[in-house]
């Protein structure tokens, strides 16, 4: 058994640990470092954990089974699962860290002699309301990341769910939770306690159903903050500083995602919590649709423009990660390259379902990551460009966000796609994107749809080529 | 008058969200999703909590509520862990500098 500084060191050590493994994502280089340093910190603050407890008689053995169990199942699925389904594995993580939360804190209001905090009935006020916090917020992340997590695994519709009186009940349950958080402090009754975690759970699923598909970038950018602050909350009640410090560098690392996410799409938090985006638009745009004349062409003619082309900009989205079309595009953009081709890959912040996840799609497909640029950093290389493929985006190069102030995206960041020579447009259909407004591009002189699975058109353009 | 140790973990969370934020900030936007597994990983430091919870029974009674709770946790926690390390281990090692390979 070490002392309780001692162990206070081990977990400073590793809370520091953890500060350097985030601050190596700054650039690839250091990034497989940083996480080499999160694994050592991880490390050091189980042993310190043990040693500190120094029993090592009677329950030690059940530690390590469960632990074995989790570390084998953890082991199966990074190894297992597909980079496309990075999104919902994430989100799945999100609400495990959230229910160990919920269980930490029960097993802490069940037993706190075990964690000095005092007897049960009788526990500690400040603790107390720290489990409380910590419980309530595990809670929501819990039950919100298994929302996030069905709907983007499309077992449950992306479509925003909605229904009258949303809001009101939301307000009334938030309200109602400070309330009895309030009376368990006071009261220490372990039935308000149990009533407590009910309805956090059942805030965490109506908070995220009514937020539709693609606005799941800040869904998870905000799970994840959730996160960081029960597991801080959780850190004050066990008196413990990596949790602290943990706790609080995800709860701000999720903030900040969330942030940019919405800066991405140019509208504010609330707007996109409160939900039921792209529900309501999908309605005046189908109505005030007029026909318009579409160029539409093969694979040939695809081909025959990027020939002709010296450089050449990919825009991926949401739909290229459906279709799991990345290696396919790599392939074409090898062919490209071996014609003298510039090829550059422009990512917007907000294409596909969650922070980064082009980039990661492009990564696996074996892209280097200079040839993939941020938008500020090549939104004024369309002009030069001679052709721009997109590929599975919509709304992001949606020019109505630059001159049209009635549509719902107006403001929002885009992709400066048509000022390139020639826009190649694939897709599967002219409907309309997730904002549920027509696009522009679609019916310019310059732009020519390639109407087929992103995939296939892109291996054909490939084999048109040779 | 002595200060409450209280302060002290708050001074810590305070300061650590401060450096969160910096942090974060220079985080390159193309490793955002590395950025939410590692996070995803890190916080699952919320297992010390739980081994303690799983080591409080004592001989006669290894197994009551709370520290089934606590063996939960563990699980949940550690599948966490070695997930999240090594989902981000997995998607570092894809990215590469431009180099004519393949």
């Amino acid at each position: 058994m070490i002392s309780a500084n001692l162990s206070a060191t081990f977990y400073l050590i590793s809370g520091v640990l953890f500060i350097l493994a985030l601050r190596g994502l700054s650039s690839p280089e250091t990034s497989r470092r940083g996480n080499f340093f999160g694994i050592i910190g991880m490390v050091i603050a189980i042993t310190a954990t043990f040693l500190s407890t120094g029993n090592f008689s009677s329950g030690f053995v059940y530690v390590l089974i469960f632990l074995i169990i989790g570390g084998l199942i953890g082991t199966f699925i990074a190894y297992k699962i597909p980079m496309t389904a990075m999104p919902e594995l994430v989100a799945g993580f999100h609400s495990l860290v959230g229910l160990a939360a919920v269980f930490v804190a029960i097993s802490a209001f069940l037993n706190p002699e075990a964690f000095n905090l005092g007897t049960q009935g009788n526990i500690k006020l400040g603790s107390l309301v720290e489990m409380s916090i910590g419980a309530v917020i595990g809670a929501i992340t819990f039950s919100g990341s298994i929302i996030a997590f069905l709907k983007l695994q499309g077992i449950m519709s992306g479509a925003p769910i909605t229904f009258k009186g949303q809001h009101p009940i939301n307000a009334l349950i938030l309200i109602s939770i400070i309330i009895l958080t309030y009376l368990l402090c006071s009261t220490q009754s372990s039935n308000l306690f149990w009533i407590l975690l009910g309805i956090s759970f059942l805030i965490g699923f109506l908070l995220i159903i009514p937020i539709g598909g693609a606005d799941m970038p800040v869904v998870i950018s905000m799970l994840n903050s959730y996160s960081g602050w029960a597991a801080a909350g959780i850190g004050f009640t066990l008196e413990n500083t990596a949790l602290i410090i943990t706790g609080a560098l995800v709860g701000s690392s999720g903030a900040i995602l969330s942030y940019i996410m919405c800066k991405g799409m140019n509208r504010s938090f609330f707007n996109v919590i409160l939900g039921g985006f792209g529900a309501t638009e999908q309605l005046s745009s189908t109505s005030s649709k007029e026909q318009r004349p579409v160029k539409s062409g093969n694979a040939e003619d695809a081909a025959f423009l990027m020939k002709n082309a010296s450089s050449v900009i990919i825009v991926p989205g949401y739909g290229m990660a459906v279709a799991q079309a990345q290696h396919a595009l790599r392939e074409m953009v090898d062919t490209l390259k071996k014609n003298d081709i510039k090829v550059s890959y422009a990512i917007h912040p907000v294409a596909g379902r969650m922070p980064g996840h082009m980039n990661v799609l492009l990564a696996e497909a074996n892209v280097p990551y200079d040839e993939v640029f941020e938008l500020e950093e090549i939104n004024n290389d369309f002009a030069h460009a001679d052709v721009a493929y997109v590929i599975g985006a919509n709304d992001v190069t949606n020019p109505a966000a630059k001159t049209d102030p009635q549509s719902p995206i107006y403001g929002m960041p885009v992709l400066d796609v048509e000022k390139c020579k020639s826009v190649l447009f694939v897709k599967r259909s002219l409907s309309p994107g997730y904002a549920g407004i027509d696009n522009d591009l679609f019916y310019r002189e310059n732009t020519l749809m390639l109407f087929a699975d992103a995939k296939k058109m892109t291996e054909e353009i490939t084999k048109s080529f040779n | 008058m002595e200060i409450d140790p209280f302060i002290f973990r708050l001074s810590i969370f305070i300061l650590s969200i401060f450096i969160g934020y910096y942090v974060v900030w220079s985080v390159t936007p193309s490793l955002h999703t590395p950025l939410m597994s590692v996070t995803n990983a890190i916080s699952s430091v919320i297992i010390v909590g739980a081994i303690i919870a799983g080591l409080a029974g004592n001989s006669e009674s290894i197994f009551n509520t709370s520290s089934i709770f606590g063996f939960l946790a563990i699980s949940l926690a550690a599948i966490n862990i070695f997930g999240g390390f090594l989902v981000t281990q997995r998607m570092l090692a894809m990215y590469k500098k431009k180099k004519k390979d393949k």
